[in-house]
C-alpha cells in the first residue's frame, strides 16, 4: 500500500494525517483522563462517560445557538464560554449521579459497570426526548476555520492546534491539581488506603463526590472538542466509550503519562491508517492491535509496579 | 446439606415447572406468531444460561457473548444462504450460484471460508467448535496471565466491537449491515411456513433442556464447586493446587458454546442473522437477562430472559420512548435493589411462604430441609 507513494509524499501524508488526528487525540485524552481518575480512585467503571461527553457537546451547541441569536458580536469567543458551561453542566450531573447511585455500590466494579450502563441508556433516551433524534452540528467561528500552510504539501487545521493547546492546558491543570494541591493529596491518600485516609480525618465521601464530578466535567470539555470532529446525536457518546476504555487500559490505569501516550498512539494509528484503507478496516486493525498487545501485556504499557 | 446427586428435588421440580410452561402452556395459549417470538427470546436464554455458569458461578463477566451468539448464528446462516443460492435460484445474477449480496459487491467467486458451509455436518461442527476454540484462545490469553474482572469485561467488549465493525465493513463477504437474509430451506425442508416454526420451537426447547441439564450437572459436580470457590477466594483455590485458569477457560468455553447454539437456533427460528445481534449493545443486554433472572440461578436465567423480552416487546410496541428508560432503570435496580434477581425474590419471599403453608398442613411433623437453592445460591457474589 505504500508502494504508490514516494518517500517525500509519505512524509507529507503522515504529517497531515497526524495533525488531522490531533482532535481525535484530544477527545481521547480528555475522556480517558476523566475515566482514569474515576477508575483509579473509586474503582468505578463509568460506562455513562460517553453520555457525559455528549452533554458537554449539547451544551456547546446550545451556547453557540444562544450567541448567534442574542450576542452575534461576541460569537467568535463563544467557544470559551461553552467550554466552561460544558464543564459545569457535566460536572454537576456527575456529582448528582455519584450522590444518587455510585456511592451505594460500595466499590463493586462489575456492578458499577452494569448500573452506569443503565444510566447511559436513560441519558440517551433523555437526550432523544429533549433534543430530538436528529444529529446537530455546531457552527465554528470564523477564526477557527481554515488551516495553516507549513510547507507546500503540509497543511495544519487551526481548530486542531487550538484543541491541542486546550488539551495540554487541561492536562497540565489536572496534573497540578492531582500532584501539587492539598485536595490532590487527599485524593491520592484515598486511592492508596481508603480506611487510613478516613482515619486521619479526610472526608472520603466528599473526595469521592468531587473526583467523580471532576472526571465527568473533563468529559464535558471533551464534548466541546468533539463538536469539531463530528455531529452530536443522542448515541454519539456510545461509539467512543469502548475506545476510551481501551485507551485507559492500554496506557496502564493510574498512570497519567501512560494515558496520554496510549491516546496519542491509538489516535495516530487510526488516523494514519485511514488514509490508506477504509475507515472501518483502520478501526478494526487498531483495535485488534490493542487487544493483541493487551493479551501479551495485560498490565498496559506503563503500569505502576504494585503488589496485589 | 445438599445431596451430591445430579438432580436434587428442587431441580426436578424446577425442570418440571419449566417443561410445563414451555412445552404445554405456551404452545397451547399462543398463536404461531407469538410462539415464534418466544422461540426468539429462548435463543437468548441459551446465552443467559452460559452467563450463569461463567459469571454467576465463575465470577467472570463477559460482555462479549454476542460474539459467540453471532458466530453460531452466522455459521447457520451461511449454510442456509448457500442452500438458498443454488444455481437455478440465482440464474439472473452475473455469477450464478453465489449469495446475492456477493454478486452485488462484484465478487465473482465464493470465498474460501464459505466453502465448508456447503455441508451440514461441517456447519454443525463449525457452530460448536469455532466459538469454543475462539473462547479458548481469548480465555487462555487472559486467564493464564491472571487477567480478570473488569479488564476481562472491557476486552471482551472490545472484541464484540471489532467483530461488528468487521462484519459491517466487509459487506461483500458477510452481507454487511443487513446481515444474511432471505433464508429458505434446511436440507430441502422449508423453514418459513407456520408448521415449520412450531417444529423448530420444539426442537429449540429440546436443545434448551439439554443445555440446562448440562449446566445442572456442572453445578452439582466438583467442577461447579471449584468454580464457586474460585469466585469467592481465588488465591485459596490456587494454593490448594488447582489450576484456576483452566477452570475459568472451561466455564468460558462452555458459555461460548451455549451462546453459539442459541445463535444457530436464532437463525433458524427468525430467518436471518445480522450484526445487530453481535455488538456491544446486544451483548450487554444479554447480561441483564441473566441479572434479572438471578445470576446464580440456572432456571432464573430462562425466566429472566422471557420476562425482560416480553416487557421489551410489549413496552416498545405501545410506548417506544419508555422502553429505554425502563431498561436503564432495570440495570440500576437489579444492581442496587435485587442483586439476586428473580431467583432471589423467589427464595426470600415466595419460597418461605410456600414452606410455611406446607409446614402448617404437616403441623408438628418433622420440618423440611434441603428445599432452598442450595449452598451456592446463598448471598451475593463477592467481588
Amino acid at each position: 500500500m505504500f508502494g504508490d507513494y514516494s518517500i517525500g509524499d509519505l512524509g507529507a501524508i503522515f504529517a497531515m494525517q497526524g495533525f488531522a488526528g490531533l482532535i481525535l487525540f484530544s477527545v481521547y485524552v480528555l475522556m480517558a483522563l476523566g475515566l482514569a481518575i474515576i477508575f483509579g480512585q473509586m474503582g468505578v467503571i463509568n460506562m455513562a462517560h460517553g453520555e457525559f461527553m455528549i452533554l458537554g457537546a449539547y451544551v456547546t451547541w446550545m451556547t453557540s445557538n444562544a450567541f448567534q441569536t442574542y450576542l452575534p458580536a461576541l460569537f467568535p469567543g463563544y467557544f470559551f464560554v461553552a467550554m466552561i458551561l460544558a464543564f459545569l453542566a457535566s460536572g454537576a450531573l456527575g456529582m448528582l449521579v455519584e450522590w444518587g447511585l455510585i456511592r451505594h455500590l460500595n466499590r463493586r466494579p462489575l456492578d458499577t459497570l452494569l448500573a452506569t450502563w443503565g444510566l447511559s441508556l436513560i441519558l440517551q433516551q433523555a437526550y432523544r426526548s429533549i433534543f430530538g433524534a436528529r444529529e446537530v452540528g455546531v457552527e465554528l467561528p470564523q477564526w477557527m476555520l481554515g488551516s495553516k500552510q507549513i510547507t507546500d504539501t503540509i497543511e495544519v487545521p487551526i481548530n486542531g492546534i487550538f484543541v491541542m493547546c486546550l488539551t495540554f492546558l487541561i492536562t497540565a491543570a489536572v496534573a497540578y491539581v492531582m500532584y501539587k494541591s492539598r485536595w490532590g493529596r487527599q485524593v491520592r491518600a484515598v486511592v492508596q488506603n481508603r480506611v487510613m485516609a478516613g482515619a486521619v480525618g479526610i472526608n472520603t465521601e466528599k473526595v469521592d463526590r468531587y473526583t467523580f464530578g471532576l472526571g465527568c466535567g473533563i468529559a464535558g470539555v471533551a464534548g466541546s472538542a468533539f463538536t469539531m470532529i463530528g455531529s452530536t446525536g443522542p448515541t454519539s457518546g456510545q461509539l467512543y466509550i469502548v475506545d476510551t476504555f481501551l485507551v485507559v487500559v492500554f496506557g496502564g490505569a493510574a498512570s497519567l503519562f501512560g494515558t496520554i501516550a496510549s491516546a496519542f498512539s491509538i489516535s495516530q494509528a487510526q488516523s494514519t491508517m485511514e488514509f490508506f484503507m477504509s475507515g472501518s478496516m483502520a478501526k478494526v486493525l487498531t483495535l485488534l492491535a490493542i487487544v493483541a498487545i493487551l493479551m501479551m501485556r495485560p498490565q498496559g504499557l506503563f503500569a505502576l509496579k504494585v503488589r496485589k | 446439606m445438599e445431596s451430591p446427586r445430579f438432580l436434587s428435588r428442587s431441580d426436578v421440580i424446577g425442570l418440571a415447572a419449566l417443561a410445563l410452561l414451555l412445552v404445554v402452556i405456551l404452545p397451547l395459549s399462543l398463536d404461531v406468531f407469538r410462539l415464534n417470538l418466544v422461540a426468539k427470546y429462548l435463543t437468548y436464554a441459551f446465552v443467559a444460561l452460559g452467563l450463569v455458569l461463567c459469571w454467576g458461578f465463575g465470577g467472570i463477566l463477559s460482555l462479549g457473548q454476542g460474539v459467540f451468539f453471532g458466530l453460531g448464528g452466522y455459521g447457520m446462516a451461511m449454510y442456509l444462504k448457500l442452500e438458498a443460492s443454488s444455481v437455478e435460484n440465482t440464474k439472473i445474477q452475473s455469477t450464478p450460484g453465489i449469495p446475492d449480496f456477493m454478486d452485488w459487491n462484484q465478487i465473482t467467486q465464493l470465498p474460501l471460508f464459505w466453502q465448508p458451509f456447503h455441508s451440514l455436518t461441517l456447519t454443525i461442527l463449525a457452530i460448536l467448535i469455532i466459538p469454543a476454540f475462539f473462547a479458548y484462545l481469548v480465555g487462555a490469553a487472559m486467564f493464564k496471565r491472571r487477567v480478570g474482572g473488569v479488564y476481562f469485561a472491557i476486552i471482551t467488549q472490545a472484541i464484540a466491537a471489532i467483530l461488528t465493525i468487521l462484519i459491517i465493513g466487509q459487506q461483500g463477504y458477510t452481507g454487511g449491515i443487513n446481515g444474511i437474509t432471505d433464508l429458505r430451506t434446511l436440507k430441502g425442508w422449508d423453514i418459513r411456513p407456520d408448521h415449520a416454526k412450531v417444529v423448530l420451537y420444539f426442537v429449540e426447547v429440546a436443545f434448551l433442556f439439554g443445555c440446562i441439564l448440562l449446566a445442572l450437572f456442572v453445578r452439582h459436580s466438583k467442577l461447579g464447586r471449584i468454580l464457586v470457590a474460585m469466585r469467592e477466594k481465588e488465591d485459596r483455590v490456587r494454593f490448594s493446587g488447582y489450576s484456576v485458569a483452566n477452570f475459568k477457560i472451561f466455564a468460558f468455553c462452555l458459555a461460548a458454546m451455549f451462546a453459539a447454539i442459541g445463535g444457530a437456533m436464532f437463525t433458524l427460528n427468525v430467518g436471518f442473522m445480522s450484526p445487530s445481534f453481535v455488538g456491544i449493545v446486544p451483548s450487554i443486554e444479554m447480561v441483564i437477562y441473566t441479572a434479572v433472572g438471578g445470576r446464580l440461578s440456572i432456571f432464573g436465567a430462562i425466566y429472566g430472559t422471557l420476562l425482560v423480552n416480553f416487557a421489551k416487546t410489549s413496552l416498545s410496541e405501545s410506548f417506544p420512548q419508555l422502553w429505554l428508560f425502563g431498561l436503564g432503570a432495570l440495570f440500576i435496580a437489579v444492581v442496587l435493589i435485587f442483586p439476586n434477581g428473580l431467583a432471589g425474590i423467589w427464595r426470600d419471599h415466595v419460597q418461605p411462604l410456600i414452606d410455611r403453608m406446607i409446614n402448617k398442613r404437616k403441623s408438628g411433623s418433622d420440618h423440611h430441609n434441603g428445599k432452598s437453592f442450595g449452598p451456592i445460591a446463598d448471598g451475593a457474589p463477592a467481588e
